[in-house]
């Protein structure tokens, strides 16, 4: 594809456009907060408690008198990363687990899968506060609880899609030339599936970021002084009619990645 | 005629539903007129009951809810005295060693049951562990007999003299016949327990045979209240009538149907450190984390500047015991942390775990304050949220911690329940603490009679606890109390309970 018609496509495709926009800013806002925040992220401050939005402090300050743009960079970081990590556990699982069955099939598939179902039918959150309740608290047991929350609904996409794919004259046609059972998952059905794992990937992404923001709110997630934006609003709750800017700012952050991410996923989905 | 039956049967009709309505909705007036609304109150709790047998239940949080249910041979009043209850009166022998109890004519268990001499003995001993179990409270270790002299009076015969000791008879006095007390708690106090469901509430209601003065209010409901953030939400949305303590920030948001009582909490705050594990061991690292914070600072970032600081472990109520000046042991001087630091082997920091239970906003916050203090010695100060059940498990029973924020409450009217735990073999010394001179000191205390020299001696513990930095001690938290203004008569107590009888309805 050569330049003039990715820009004519990208032009077509206004969703892609926002997605990419949405998350570029969010994505530039996690960079240069990884070089420099504009305070301390745990830096207190008596004097400057609660303060609204001014331009000292561009978002307000926290009830620590804490920089609140300075804690959204940092926040921003553990909520992708958090978001990212759940996507790759649960759709890296998910795929491979989806794929074998579903191209296998007979007595595996069905108890694999009665399994997912009974995984599915667990609400998510709570088996992520299972997990963390045995393991512990702190960000990476969270990533694979959620991780192994998420499972599920990716296994069941992409074994539907094998399912679909796995008697298509192509895949016939490669099983005449005496093509493994494994190559013929992974390099022959796995790519005509990718636009539809891609945009539940990035709706999986959307689900976590929601979700990981869930939990902090049930104390959970990433252990203060440090805090996931999710955690942020959830402290900033309290002080919600005193001080509206410190529980709008990393909620519209919120909204901001999810709606980023969102655009994204229906953009590649419409993506010719 | 035959046209018009149709209408007048819709007459009729209308004429039917026109009074139906009227009846349904009159009798809805009639009933908002006696306003029985009123006798009912729901309170809000911070954490759920850890357990509905008094002699078993551990958590401040738990006993100021059954304080309501249970009462010993003496019960504290909000003016810190002690006065008979299940006992109508009691006597002490000179030497200070047999205690002999009165029983109240015609008290009565909340099953209708009379209160028998022997329920008491039954109570005493089962938390002496007289059948060679672990004494449940520690300070019953030195009873040696529980004799029934008749059907009235009851005496407890102690190993050595404690003039004190009737500060410990505050424990609950149970039916000797209740095989569950955990499931079925019965005791003599002014409300009796309905019902309860783990992590949503309490029930009780009001014990009309109460000895005393009966409550007013009839029904009352402890609400757990998990989740800090939602306090006053249900308290402004009316779910909740009555929250015992509030933020600073919280009471600011409360409508105008609250009234605020202000009071203090009577808890040590302190960064309990486990002087047990290392770095902690060496007394210098613990006089140097107290060199390095500023109480002022932590108070003005948790309660906007409210708060009493404290220096040991006492808390100002007990102003007897109390002693101000250990306010000043250590103040803020971080060259100084640094260099004892230095000393023991420090001279870059070190890092370490602060477990706080995630339910409590004012120790979370009060453990991000002292994070942010330590960076400036140099020491990196972890913070690990738990769930309230896990932080009473790994911290407080099985010492599994490093550091950890809470306050301590007293259990009795004594200065002995504040400093028991830091004898070092005391099965509450969570923080253990192990010092010979304290030992000494406190076992002096417990064996003198003559009341001056024995306050002289817990003063004298207490000076030990702030020169070897038993733990970082804060403050007293300040305690604001909203209650509706449906209701008043709100009254503090110098132990950490919940009075709900003296709460009446207005009007």
């Amino acid at each position: 594809m050569n330049k003039s018609q990715f820009k004519r496509n990208l032009r077509d495709n206004p969703y892609l456009l926002a997605g990419m926009i949405i998350i570029g800013l969010v994505l530039l806002m996690i960079i240069v907060g990884l070089f420099w925040t504009p305070y301390d992220t745990t830096a207190m401050n008596a004097s400057e408690k609660l303060q609204g939005i001014s331009l000292r402090h561009i978002m307000g300050t926290d009830n620590m008198g804490r920089d609140v743009f300075s804690r959204v960079m940092y926040g921003s970081r553990i909520t992708l990363l958090i978001a990212i990590g759940t996507v790759f556990i649960g759709a890296g699982l998910g795929t491979i687990i989806g794929a074998v069955t579903g191209y296998f099939g007979g007595m595996l598939d069905e108890v694999v899968m009665r399994v997912v179902d009974a995984l599915f039918a667990f609400p998510s959150i709570l088996l992520a506060l299972v997990i963390v309740s045995v393991f512990g608290t702190g960000w990476i047991q969270l990533l694979i609880s959620l991780g192994i929350a998420f499972m599920p609904s990716f296994a069941r996409i992409v074994r539907g899609e094998v399912l679909r794919c796995k008697n298509m004259d192509y895949v016939e046609n490669a099983r005449l030339q005496g093509v493994s059972n494994l190559r013929m998952i992974f390099v022959h059905i796995l790519p005509n599936i990718k636009g539809v794992l891609a945009s539940s990937i990035l709706i999986g992404f959307n689900n976590a970021v929601l979700a990981e923001a869930g939990l902090s709110y049930l104390g959970v997630g990433s252990q203060p002084p440090y805090a996931s934006l999710g955690k942020m609003l959830s402290d900033a709750q309290q002080y919600m009619f005193t001080t509206p800017s410190y529980v709008l700012c990393p909620g519209i952050v919120i909204v901001l990645m999810v709606l980023g991410f969102a655009f994204l996923g229906e953009g590649i989905s419409r993506w010719k | 005629m035959i046209k018009r039956r149709p209408g007048r049967r819709l007459g009729t009709a209308l004429l039917m539903i026109v009074l139906t309505t009227l009846t349904i909705a009159l009798s809805g007036c009639s009933s908002d007129k006696t306003g029985d609304d009123s006798s009912t109150l729901t309170v809000g709790i911070p954490q759920d009951i850890d357990s509905l047998d008094p002699h078993y239940a551990t958590g401040a949080g738990t006993k100021e809810v059954l304080f309501n249910v249970f009462e010993g041979l003496v019960k504290p009043d909000k003016d810190g005295n002690l006065n008979p209850a299940v006992a109508s009166e009691y006597t002490v022998s000179d030497d200070h060693t047999v205690y002999t109890f009165t029983l109240r004519d015609g008290i009565k268990f909340h099953d209708g049951s009379a209160v028998t001499v022997e329920d008491i003995k039954y109570s005493i001993d089962r938390n002496r562990g007289a059948d060679g179990s672990e004494p449940l409270i520690s300070a019953f270790s030195k009873i040696t007999d529980v004799n029934i002299v008749d059907d009235k009076h009851v005496e407890i015969v102690l190993a050595e003299a404690d003039s004190d000791f009737i500060a410990q008879l505050t424990v609950a006095i149970i039916p000797a016949n209740n095989q569950t007390p955990e499931t079925t708690p019965i005791g003599t106090g002014p409300y009796k327990y309905v019902s309860s469901s783990p992590q949503e509430n309490v029930i009780m209601t009001r014990f009309d045979d109460y000895w005393g003065q009966k409550a007013y209010i009839k029904d009352v409901t402890f609400k757990v209240e998990a989740n800090a953030d939602a306090i006053v939400m249900d308290l402004n949305g009316g779910s909740i009538d009555m929250f015992p303590r509030l933020t600073s920030n919280q009471v600011a948001q409360l409508s105008e149907e609250f009234q605020v009582y202000e009071g203090t909490m009577n808890l040590v705050q302190a960064l309990y450190i486990n002087n047990a594990e290392k770095p902690f061991d060496d007394v210098r690292v613990r006089q140097a984390l107290c060199y390095a914070i500023d109480r002022q600072e932590i108070m003005d970032y948790v309660s906007d500047g409210d708060g009493t600081a404290i220096g040991s472990a006492m808390f100002p109520s007990y102003a007897k015991y109390f002693l101000p000046e250990l306010n000043d042991t250590y103040t803020k001087d971080i060259d100084k942390a640094k260099e004892l630091l230095a000393e023991a082997g420090y001279p870059d920091g070190f890092e370490f775990t602060i477990t706080v239970p995630s339910n409590y906003t004012q120790h979370v916050d009060t453990a991000q304050v002292l994070s942010e203090e330590l960076k400036a010695i140099g020491v990196t100060a972890k913070i690990q949220e738990v769930e309230w059940n896990t932080w009473l498990s790994d911290v407080y029973s099985d010492r599994k911690y490093q550091s950890t924020v809470i306050g301590v409450d007293a259990s009795t009217l004594s200065a002995s329940s504040l400093l028991a735990r830091y004898v070092s073999d005391a099965g509450r010394n969570f923080v253990n603490f192990n010092s010979a001179d304290y030992d000494a000191a406190y076992k002096s205390a417990v064996e003198t009679s003559d009341d001056a020299a024995k306050t002289e001696f817990y003063k004298e513990c207490e000076r030990i606890l702030s020169k070897e930095a038993a733990s970082v001690y804060i403050q007293d938290l300040p305690e604001y109390v909203a209650l509706n203004k449906k209701y008043t008569g709100y009254e503090f107590y110098p132990l950490y309970v919940q009075d709900i009888s003296l709460i009446k309805p207005v009007e």
